[in-house]
């Protein structure tokens, strides 16, 4: 991932900023600037995500791609935040601790490096709770 | 808005081909299908040629002037277009195919597929391929295909409870009907064992639940359905074209192991061929792993949902069975060439359609269907072919 | 008065035990753990550097006391691990605790005693009401020479303060250093492991920088061993800071709750902030604590500590975060495989 790529959605990756929609009360992230459901109608402000969610399907990646073909088996999993939107990421556990339904909480961690010169990709996983 | 037939088809073995490139594959297909329709290059009124990522794999672009090029018609300055909708760009090709002639735009169209997979190492092939998901919140945060997939099937196990041993019966036939195609990556039968004991790729799909990487080329010829006889004695009938979208990403679908997408654009086929799933003798679903022909012909409403599981360990889906699913072998045994899949599937409808699917025909077969899908469910093109 | 607003510290859950070390190598574990006192080190997670743990600790001092991230006006981040030779680990944090832009930031660099060092810029900072608050942190994932000595102690880990004048759970009165040019502990640029004098590090480096540094804490402040309820040295094992306290005349009782070192192992630049921390977790209103950091090249800060009322106080809620026991709980072992990769030290083919 490019220098631009990574550094423009920062506040999103290391601190879950997304968006919420002020006239239906429903909030996107990663952010959205437009409302699907209110569309022009809608008022769409920042907001800062808590961090808590839910597990709501996950797998072990056995076969890794080659940026993190390092760490051995992690767990990939989609996670419904609190607030309502689902969003993917690694939950750093015992992968025979992985479960649908478990709580987890966000925390910061190096996701990839753009090999050994490039820049270091931080970024939020997720931990049981 | 006229009537469409197929008048042509081609194909290319799929596998891994060394000796051959990407230009040697598309005109190999190309040259297949003009033969098949007795058709000579000149009459080309378009051309769509659907490709994922002939610039990751091979660093090439503007792959439509370059396939108009290769197949000789370069100083003919016909339409090239290349379509791209990840796994899904060779049904989306058919489609643009069938509209250019549909809206009597244009009169003999050639919609192809191609892919060069194995031109890079199988690190970047996984790279690039990832690129059909979200990039930005899927692919960068650690998730692979088979990842993204294997989140479907846990959803899916979760919710309907189907078994290791069903799901692995989706590659088990699959294998058994690749074995019987001639064009097939893999020509080897397989048993259940084999796939339950295959290494682990993504819990819980293993090696033998994911399509392979695979290079080849597939080509259609279609024309006015009132033009047909001019060019063969077994034209077959565009019944229906359908496309529908989703959101990119799998966290923002509706619900995990349904892909709306899917229940759009069948929906959408059916009402336009006015037909119901009865009528329906054979189709080709999107299995880039075995939970996704699971889903697709839930999806495409051929059985209920959570019981697709049953439906295909009971053989329904099998070529004897109630609805023979993937005929071909299905992208796990005929291979993936991602853009050329597509175009792959409606190839192995004519021929069932036509009769000539040898070893794996079946019997009195009048209409059949394609189901091809790009991401893990954001684009899904379905069509409806049948014999005139 | 400046002081201590909150603090919060941030462990691994890695563990390697100094007998799995020394099997590596054919060494005698006892005589090991005999001789430095140390059991079991941190070892970062495969994703964890200077940087996440810095986070971490900042977020966790952050949980514990509400602070308005826009009145951070300076982060500074001490290490010998930064991630970057080139770019502050001090931004990353700043970014990621909200504090960006309207601040300054940068890192240190001190061996073991750049945490402390950027306290003590805090500190002037605060105290010069240039800033509202201040970050200081003391962070690293520190690299011991496959078979060197250092291999046993060299550990993870890492403690954030967050320096202000307005209401501190604990009030630093006085800070004073020593500092020379000794060559006790080095590592030159572009080396992947540091180098050291071999005993040469004790008398003229470690207790000749924290009997210095103290002795001129006790002078300036009128103090003696005995005015104070806890005492925190540097420990890079365990004999050091408990020869350096009965030298100076402090007891075992006074070192015992930030003496961490032999379950954790020595964390560099976290080492005496994390120490300070373990004090301040069982620290009552009115207690006083004794601080004295050390860092090679060579260095000591030592600095006057009393606790107030605020500590129990409704503002500041040490349970929100998790304590340097809490985090020295339920441990995972790693074996000398494992601990290898995850320390780099197998380099893989790019």
């Amino acid at each position: 991932m490019t220098v631009a790529r990574f550094w423009r959605k920062i506040p999103q990756r290391y601190n879950l900023i997304g968006t919420k929609c002020e006239t239906c009360k429903r909030h996107f992230f990663p952010p959205r600037t437009f409302c699907p459901d209110c569309r022009r109608e809608g008022k769409i402000v920042d907001h800062k995500f808590a961090g808590k969610g839910t597990v709501v399907t996950y797998t072990i990646i056995q076969t890794a791609p080659d940026q993190f073909a390092s760490h051995g088996p992690y767990v990939l999993a989609i996670i419904k935040l609190d607030e309502g939107p689902q969003m993917t990421s690694q939950v750093v556990c015992d992968p025979s601790e992985a479960k649908i339904g478990m709580r987890v909480r966000s925390i910061f961690r190096r996701i990839a490096t753009d090999g050994e010169s490039g820049i270091i990709h931080y970024g939020t996983k997720f931990a049981p709770e | 808005m006229r009537d469409v037939a197929v008048i042509g088809i081609g194909c290319t073995r799929f596998g891994e081909k060394w000796s051959e490139s990407f230009r040697d594959m598309f005109v190999e297909a190309g040259a297949l299908a003009l033969e098949d329709a007795q058709l000579s290059g000149e009459k080309i009124d378009a051309m769509y040629v659907g490709n994922m990522s002939a610039g990751r794999f091979i660093e090439q672009e503007h792959i439509g002037a370059l396939i108009a090029d290769y197949a000789g018609m370069a100083t003919r300055h016909i339409p090239a277009t290349r379509v791209e909708a990840a796994c899904a760009s060779g049904g989306l090709a058919f489609r643009q195919a069938v509209i250019a002639v549909a809206s009597g735009m244009e009169d003999i169209v050639v919609a192809a597929g191609v892919e060069k997979m194995t031109d890079v190492e199988p690190g970047a092939s996984t790279d690039a391929l990832t690129g059909a998901a979200d990039r930005e919140w899927e692919g960068f945060v650690g998730a692979t295909f088979p990842g993204l997939y294997a989140m479907i099937a846990q959803d899916y196990m979760h919710k309907y409870g189907m078994t290791r041993e069903q799901l692995a019966q989706v590659a088990v036939k699959n294998h058994y009907n690749g074995a019987r195609n001639p064009i097939a990556q893999f020509q080897q039968e397989i048993t259940l064992n084999t796939v339950l004991k295959s290494t682990m790729v993504a819990e819980p799909l293993r090696l033998f639940d994911c399509s392979p990487i695979t290079d080849g080329a597939a080509a259609v010829i279609v024309a006015p359905l009132d033009r047909a006889r001019e060019f063969t004695d077994t034209p077959i009938k565009v019944l229906a074209t359908a496309q529908a979208s989703d959101s990119i990403a799998l966290h923002d679908r509706r619900d995990i192991s349904t892909l709306d997408a899917t229940v759009a654009a069948g929906q959408r086929a059916f009402k336009m061929a006015k037909l119901s799933h009865k009528d329906i003798n054979m189709v080709e679903v999107h299995d880039c792993f075995s939970i996704a022909e699971i889903c697709a012909i839930e999806d495409l409403g051929f059985c209920k949902k959570g019981t697709a599981g049953k439906f295909t360990a009971d053989g329904e889906t099998a070529l004897g069975g109630k609805i023979p699913v993937n005929t071909s072998g299905g992208l796990k045994a005929c291979g993936h060439p991602v853009g050329a899949t597509g175009i792959k599937q409606v190839n192995e409808i004519v021929q069932q359609l036509r009769g000539t699917a040898g070893k794996r025909q079946i019997d009195g077969a009048t209409i059949g269907m394609t189901h091809n899908v790009g991401g893990t469910g954001a684009t899904v093109a379905v069509h409806i072919l049948g014999r005139v | 008065m400046v002081g201590i607003i909150t603090y919060g510290v941030y462990i691994p859950r890695y563990r390697i035990k100094v007998e799995e070390i020394a099997r590596v190598w054919g060494a005698n574990a006892a005589d090991i753990t005999g001789g430095l006192g140390v059991f079991e080190k941190s070892v970062p997670d495969l994703d964890e550097d200077a940087a996440t743990i810095a986070v971490e600790a900042a977020r966790n001092a952050l949980l514990r006391r509400h602070v308005d991230p826009k009145e951070i006006g300076a982060v500074y981040v001490g290490s010998e691990s930064h991630p970057y030779a080139v770019k502050p680990t001090a931004c990353t944090v700043g970014e990621a605790i909200g504090a960006t832009p309207n601040m300054t930031a940068a890192d240190y660099e001190f061996a073991c005693k750049a945490g402390t060092a950027a306290i003590q810029t805090c500190m002037g900072l605060v105290k010069s009401k240039m800033i509202p608050y201040g970050v200081a942190i003391g962070s690293d994932v520190s690299q011991g020479a496959p078979g060197d000595a250092l291999e046993y102690t060299a550990a993870a880990g890492g403690a954030a303060y967050v320096i202000g004048n307005d209401d501190p759970i604990a009030t630093i009165h006085h800070t004073c250093s020593f500092t020379t040019d000794t060559p006790d502990f080095w590592r030159r640029e572009g080396q992947d492991y540091p180098r050291h004098g071999g005993r040469f590090t004790g008398d003229p480096g470690y207790f000749k920088h924290v009997k210095g540094a103290s002795n001129l804490l006790l002078e300036q402040t009128k103090k003696t061993p005995k005015d104070f309820t806890y005492a925190v040295f540097h420990q890079p094992n365990a004999k050091f800071p408990q020869k350096a306290a009965k030298d100076l005349g402090f007891t075992a009782e006074q070192i015992k709750p930030g003496l961490v070192v032999p379950r954790l192992g020595n964390t560099y630049s976290g080492a005496s902030p994390v120490g300070l921390a373990a004090t301040l977790d069982i620290a009552k209103p009115g207690d006083t604590i004794f601080v004295c950091s050390f860092g090679s090249g060579a260095g000591s800060d030592a600095f006057d500590i009393e606790v107030t009322d605020a500590i129990a106080g409704d503002k500041f809620r040490r349970d929100a975060a998790p304590g340097v026991e809490q985090q020295l709980k339920n441990p995972i072992y790693l074996d000398y495989a494992r601990y290898a990769q995850h320390k780099g030290k197998l380099v893989m083919q790019s």
